[in-house]
């Protein structure tokens, strides 16, 4: 139990983690703040051990780069939980724990007698954290990180506006980061308050309803108009087609625009730029441009009622278009931002921790994994503390802490 | 969800200054918890630097300023006080406030408390053991730290966008700012760590939160592939988010089916959930041994989605999501969004009724979880433009009802 001074925001807690893609990410975050978190494996090691991509393509239990991302800074240890021998070591496990964490298939943990309902009367102060389908009182259907961001919503906004092509599953698993992102801050509050009352609780995280309360606009439309949004190609899908954000640049790479410019200052910088670069005779849109001047602002409702406001507004959009024809996305990215003009490139996530802003933030992190004698680059902090910064190490071999379980076993 | 049970966060007071959803999401969820959020507007300009503060979608048919239902949503209960910062009589009543508060919240532009005089310095010296968290797109520091974002932006340039789409496509990217429901999420969680160290040390903290970083680390296996592997993202026939490259699995997608615009996400992890999958199928070809193995579906999963679309264009997505569960495989209808907050009994105490003190009651959304000592609860709607400030002005900060009353009339608050 925590009782020394912590040197990093969760040094002295214990988190007791169920291997699993579901709950992975919790416990990431808990580990990388300074949490001690053990991942409790099976003897075969963890299903995601056995995904690709491996590194170096060499297939293996600790080449996973699904395990090296997810299981930063945990130790592992390996329990048969269907052994009296693993039951045993796993309840010793929990005993010694502040939090668990788990995303079993429902009744499993209680028909070996090590659930929450069999486990908390040892550990008053336990944080037992469920991740399941819609709650462990319901059901526990075959799901993915697919199905559940179709049926929790996600799915119906992403997509293209030619409605003949497919809705589109964003990538990254996002439903079980959605989870996780709910059942970290409720550990947090629960830790804060046990700190107060000395009592731990149950917390129940569902998946199809963390995916259901981030759909922004499709659930606000209906909950409020009951209106419908449908889904638009790289902008948001809403209730009425708006036009387009995005192009393709001169490099191939798309950019999004994010709201073209609107008043006087931007439609000034749109023209000082082109005629920096020397395309002012090129640009069709730059005489109407410098009517600009006379508007402090263009409020969208303005666009229908003013038709000069109309067109200035267009012959922004088009300038844009037209600087995308003769620029790389970067340089229309940096330059309109140095501009003051909201927008971006749009990176792949490989291209963006290589971007000199997040080199500087020193956002890449080279971990170093001895078993190949290098340092890799993984996605760093989602945070920067000043006091008690993210820290991190590589995901742990199969059972590479296993003295952990003899220690408190003894 | 009653008042009567404990709250996690009870003894907590937040100084809020966030908005849009990136900020406000966060707060609104440490009110949820049970902390006083105090969130502060600028009455010169009514609250309006909040782009959603007054526009549609409209709570049923209110309209104007408090009308906003997107804006309730964010900001269910949290209470709202007025302070014009341009008048050094508010920034006293501000300062006041931070020295009663035990974090400093906002998701402006970098920079903008430093310019306002409580940058987090300024902050450390009204309250030492302070807790300050900033979230904006691109961080404090770094080269692009006066660079603009929300949402679409940060999906953009943090790789999100990128990942969502099929080959040969446009990148479809996420049809809502996803990114700013999960940087508040992250928001969040960086508030309550700090907020935990605090309870547990005494010492405060500034926490820097860039969106984008955060968005970063939300496609760590592709961004490892090309680190250690240099397989990079852009590649032929990539980004395909509706398959599934890790694990792979085949197939793996989304089908039209019978109906206007209704479709069916299916996905065969393994060969049981393929033997499964091809006697509900039940056609010919779904039994031939040729796609018996994983790997061969994998080489030729072109075909075999083509021929599961031919299949799928005929059926109900209900019916075959219902029977391939039952199967077994994991299998569900793309749900619009009357289904699945009308329809939908697993997800029905989501969605919480409050009450707001000019639009009376709507609809707002809860928390997916449920806390079986201290559940949150969420009540009350967002508050009017200064609805609190005899609450947190008098009561708390022990002015009178007339000075309260002439910092109104001389505009201060």
């Amino acid at each position: 139990m925590a009782s020394t001074v912590p040197q990093s925001v969760l040094s002295g807690y214990r988190v007791v983690e169920l291997a699993s893609e579901r709950c992975a990410l919790a416990g990431k975050l808990l580990a990388d703040m300074g949490a001690e978190v053990i991942v409790v494996e099976p003897p075969q090691g963890c299903t995601t051990r056995s995904w690709e991509p491996y590194a170096r393509d060499e297939i293996g239990l600790e080449n996973s780069l699904h395990w090296w991302h997810y299981n930063t800074s945990k130790k592992s240890v390996v329990l048969d939980l269907d052994t009296t021998v693993g039951a045993q070591s796993f309840r010793n496990l929990v005993a010694s724990a502040d939090v668990v964490i788990e995303a079993e298939p429902l009744g499993r943990l209680e028909a070996l007698a090590l659930d929450w309902n069999q486990l908390h009367d040892s550990n008053n102060e336990l944080i037992w954290t469920s991740i399941t389908h819609h709650g462990r009182d319901g059901s526990d259907p075959p799901s993915t990180d697919l199905t559940l961001l179709a049926e929790g919503g996600p799915v119906w906004s992403c997509g293209y506006d030619d409605h003949e092509i497919a809705p589109v599953r964003g990538g990254g698993n996002q439903a079980f980061h959605t989870a996780c992102h709910y059942a970290v801050p409720s550990i947090l509050a629960a830790l804060m308050w046990r700190e107060g009352s000395g009592k731990g609780q149950l917390i129940d995280v569902s998946l199809l309803g963390a995916a259901n309360v981030t759909t922004e606009f499709a659930t606000l439309y209906w909950l409020n108009a009951e209106r419908q949004v449908e889904r638009q190609t790289g902008r948001h899908a809403l209730p009425t087609i708006t036009e387009w954000t995005q192009i393709q640049c001169a490099d191939g790479k798309w950019f999004n625009s994010g709201v073209p410019p609107r008043n006087k200052y931007e439609f000034q910088a749109l023209r000082t730029w082109i005629e920096e670069l020397g395309l002012v005779d090129e640009c069709t849109a730059y005489e109407i441009l410098k009517l600009g001047d006379q508007f402090e602002r263009i409020g969208v409702l303005e666009l229908d009622a003013d038709p000069l406001a109309g067109e200035v507004f267009q012959a922004g959009r088009e300038a844009i278009e037209f600087l995308g024809e003769q620029l790389s996305a970067y340089e229309l990215f940096v330059g309109l931002q140095q501009r003051g003009m909201a927008c971006g490139i749009v990176y792949s996530p490989d291209e963006m921790i290589n971007d000199p802003h997040f080199v500087e933030r020193a956002f890449p992190e080279e971990i170093y994994y001895e078993s190949h004698d290098m340092s890799y680059t993984h996605p760093g902090a989602p945070y920067k503390f000043s006091k008690t910064p993210w820290a991190v190490t590589r995901a742990p071999r199969l059972g590479e802490h296993q003295g952990l379980v003899e220690h408190v076993t003894d | 969800m009653t008042g009567l049970a404990a709250q996690a966060l009870k003894n907590i007071r937040i100084c809020d200054f966030t908005g849009q959803l990136a900020g406000a999401g966060a707060t609104k969820i440490l009110a949820a918890f049970g902390a006083e959020v105090i969130r502060i507007e600028d009455p010169v300009h009514r609250g309006k630097w909040d782009i959603l503060r007054g526009v549609p979608p409209w709570v049923g048919d209110a309209r104007g300023l408090e009308a906003g239902g997107a804006f309730n949503n964010h900001n269910a209960g949290k209470l709202g006080v007025t302070l014009n910062l341009r008048d050094p009589r508010a920034k006293e009543l501000l300062r006041e406030l931070v020295a009663v508060s035990d974090a400093v919240t906002e998701n402006f532009a970098a920079g903008v408390m430093e310019r306002l005089g409580f940058g987090y310095e300024s902050l450390r010296d009204i309250r030492n053991d302070i807790v300050y968290v900033s979230n904006n797109g691109f961080g404090a520091t770094g080269p692009y730290r006066s660079f603009k974002s929300w949402g679409p932006i940060a999906q953009a340039v943090s790789g999100l966008t990128h990942t969502s789409g099929l080959p040969g496509l446009p990148p479809a990217g996420w049809g809502y700012s996803f990114m700013d429901h999960t940087g508040g999420y992250y928001m969040a969680t960086a508030t309550l760590m700090a907020l935990l160290h605090r309870q547990r040390t005494g010492e405060g903290q500034w926490v820097d939160l860039a969106c984008i970083e955060a968005a970063g680390t939300l496609n760590g296996v592709a961004t490892l592939d090309a680190t250690v592997n240099e397989r990079p993202m852009r590649r032929p026939g990539m980004p395909n988010s509706n398959r599934s490259q890790s694990p792979k699995m085949a197939p793996h997608g989304i089908w039209r089916t019978q109906g206007d615009d209704e479709w069916v996400a299916i996905a065969v992890r393994d060969d049981n959930d393929w033997k499964a999958l091809s006697e509900v199928v039940a056609q010919p070809w779904s039994r031939e041994d040729r796609w018996l193995r994983a790997e061969a579906r994998l080489r030729d999963e072109d075909e075999l989605e083509q021929l599961l679309a031919a299949w799928a264009i005929n059926q109900d997505r209900r019916v075959i999501s219902d029977r391939l569960v039952t199967a077994g495989v994991p299998a569900a209808p793309v749900l619009k969004p009357q289904e699945r907050i009308e329809f939908d009994e697993r997800t029905e105490e989501l969605w919480v009724t409050v009450e707001h003190s000019e639009i009376g009651l709507s609809r707002v959304e809860g928390l997916p979880v449920s806390l079986s000592e201290t559940p949150w609860s969420v009540t009350r709607g967002a508050a009017c433009l200064g609805e609190h400030n005899h609450y947190v002005f008098g009561d708390l900060l022990g002015l009178s009802e007339q000075e309260i009353e002439s910092l109104q009339e001389e505009g201060v608050i």
